[in-house]
């Protein structure tokens, strides 16, 4: 089971809601991928709309909702759109995502450690969108960041594990669970960061757009949990390299 | 986060002892190293893999610190102790010529270090607030700080706001070894004396760091209790501070027991190839942490072990206060066993293909 903040998930797969053909196709393919957090941009929902059009379809028995704050451009707009996501109905969680670039939608450090330290003051349960930095994941988690979610590649690239090195000192150093968001394009790139001790991942893109997003979710699902059973099991441990002594070793000085 | 806490010692013997091959040839193929994994490689069941763990540890050791070795040099300051320790020759007990250095001794010490090429220190005192406290530390950082590059301490346990003063005078780290992570041996060790206090000496790298020292040593004295079990808990000592203070370099001694006044005996000895293992283990485990091995060890085994993993050697060590200046007015702590010179030890290293290096610190780094 993985915590954050508190809250327990059997799933460590997290999904999105943007880039589906229809909001019965996202239900369908997030309902088959086991998801129990999914995000959702505030500023394409209606949070205190019970009428609208995701917000609808989605069991919120079953999902767990994490606004995220899409589309700011600075700390001031992130930290604006949670208290708005807040005052109607959203509760304390916030995927926190600042993007002045719209080209590669990379999130700027300095805008996101500022918001981070503002949004907790005030009580929210932020989970920053990172590049893959690991001083800046120390940072957020002292300013107290309840996970951070570094990319895996840029936004929507489905280029896999690009960051893979600077996600693993992210894991070796971390205290709060790391969740590897973006860039996940394959089942095969789930798996991989579950098998390097990742604590979730998020994924969206890759299913949204699948040929067949439904069984796309489904293989997501078993991917993640096949890279957890992996981690858990000490995985690339066992190597018949190593043999016994040999006569000459160098270490003849030893009495 | 929680205070650092260790399971029994019992548990830890038990988890250093339990390991098989299959666990070792497991541990030595894996890219980073848990705590089950430094077991294994501190287990029994390693020995015959020394070979193996040497090459890794001395591939890992170049690549993270390159082919070079700090060099530094233990000052002195006094053998005033309150503490009544089994083992150590400045004991309260113990019938020894006792001094504290004044200022003036002070600066003819360090004037001999200087001239002979050392430019990191390490201000060594027994534990005697009421001779040795942290005025006189702040003056003698303040006073030394200018001449070295980098100045450490060894010395009595201290306070938050102590480390906070000592830092602001010029102080950059601070060793405090526990000699045993075994809460029962270590009471019945330490008979009289502030030192008696388990738990506050364990919490002491911590609060160091907390402080803002750059760099903390952490220690167990060998030949006290099973090594094994000991490396386990230096392992999880130094991950425990890893998470904790990331911003705080960690270094590891490996101090073995001595001849000393008091003549205490090793209860558990440890052979050089047990001090071998676990200082490989250690860099497997760990391949960012600075290891120490002082002159306790000889000039053979010294220079054997250049290069495979220790990256710091100290140097031409007098461990009498005013030792270095002038001979004979208070007694050693311990004997050493290698009475090489600086600039012998230096040869020796230039001799291995390794640099020795003797700054790597600069005093405006810690400068605000």
């Amino acid at each position: 089971m993985l915590t954050i903040a508190g809250k327990t998930f059997s799933s460590r797969l997290f999904t999105g809601t943007g880039k589906f053909s229809s909001p019965q196709v996202m239900r369908e393919a997030l309902e088959r991928s086991g998801s129990e957090m999914v995000t959702v941009a505030l500023r394409r929902v209606d949070l205190a709309d019970p009428a609208d059009d995701i917000m609808r379809v989605l069991d919120r028995e079953r999902f767990f909702f994490l606004p995220n704050t899409a589309g700011a451009r600075n700390h001031k707009e992130a930290v604006r759109l949670a208290r708005l996501a807040r005052a109607s109905g959203g509760g304390d969680w916030v995927k926190l995502e600042v993007t002045p670039d719209p080209r590669t939608l990379l999130p700027d450090p300095v805008d996101t450690l500022l918001a981070t330290e503002e949004l907790v003051k005030e009580g929210f349960v932020v989970l920053p969108y990172i590049n893959a930095d690991p001083i800046l994941a120390l940072r957020l988690q002292e300013a107290g960041a309840a996970a951070v979610m570094p990319l895996a590649a840029p936004i929507g690239t489905n280029r896999g594990l690009v960051t893979r090195y600077q996600i693993e000192i992210i894991i070796q150093q971390a205290t709060v669970p790391v969740v590897v968001d973006a860039g996940l394009g394959a089942p095969s790139h789930a798996a991989q960061a579950m098998e390097m001790g990742a604590d979730a991942v998020l994924v969206n893109t890759a299913i949204a757009v699948a040929g067949d997003p439904v069984a796309m979710a489904d293989a997501f699902r078993q991917a993640v949990i096949a890279g957890r059973l992996a981690f858990k099991a000490g995985l690339g441990r066992v190597s018949d390299q190593a043999a016994a002594s040999s006569p000459s070793s160098g270490l003849e000085f030893i009495r | 986060m929680a205070d650092f806490s260790l399971p029994g010692f019992t548990e830890l013997i038990r988890r250093a002892a339990r390991p098989g091959k299959t666990e070792v040839l497991a541990a030595l193929a894996a890219e980073r190293l848990d705590l089950e994994g430094l077991a294994a490689l501190l287990s029994p069941a390693a020995e015959e893999f020394l070979p193996q763990m040497a090459s890794r540890s001395r591939r890992i050791t170049g690549q993270r610190f390159g082919r070079v070795i700090q060099i530094y040099a233990p000052l002195y300051l006094s053998n005033y102790c309150a503490n009544r320790c089994l083992y150590c020759g400045f004991s309260a007990e113990n019938r020894i010529r006792r001094r504290c250095l004044t200022l003036e001794e002070v600066d003819a010490e360090a004037q001999a270090l200087i001239d002979r090429g050392i430019r990191h220190l390490l201000l060594v005192s027994g534990e005697a607030p009421q001779v040795l406290g942290v005025d006189y530390l702040a003056q003698v950082a303040r006073r030394l700080a200018g001449r070295f590059d980098s100045l450490s301490i060894e010395v009595q346990p201290l306070g938050d706001d102590d480390y906070l003063r000592l830092f602001a005078a010029g102080i950059t780290s601070v060793a405090v070894y526990q000699e045993t992570y075994d809460p029962e041996l270590y009471r019945r060790l330490h008979l009289a004396g502030p030192k008696m206090d388990y738990a506050y000496r364990l919490a002491t790298p911590g609060r160091a760091a907390a402080a803002g020292m750059r760099e903390v040593g952490i220690g167990a004295l060998l030949g006290l209790n099973d090594w094994r079990a000991e490396g386990l808990a230096l392992g999880a000592h130094l991950a425990w501070l890893r998470r904790r203070f990331w911003r705080t370099g960690l270094t590891v001694s490996f101090p073995r027991i001595r001849p000393a006044s008091g003549g205490f005996k090793a209860l558990t000895p440890v052979s050089e190839q047990n001090l071998a293992q676990l200082i490989f283990a250690l860099r497997l485990f760990d391949h960012d942490v600075g290891l120490l091995l002082s002159t306790r060890e000889e000039p053979r085994f010294r220079n054997g072990m250049l290069g495979l993993g220790p990256t710091r050697y100290s140097a031409g060590s007098c461990t009498a206060p005013g030792g270095y200046a002038e001979e004979g007015l208070g007694d050693e702590q311990f004997a050493v066993d290698d009475h090489r010179s600086v600039a012998e030890v230096c040869a020796a290293i230039h001799e291995q293909g390794l640099d020795p290096v003797r700054k790597d610190w600069d005093r405006c780094l810690q400068a605000g």
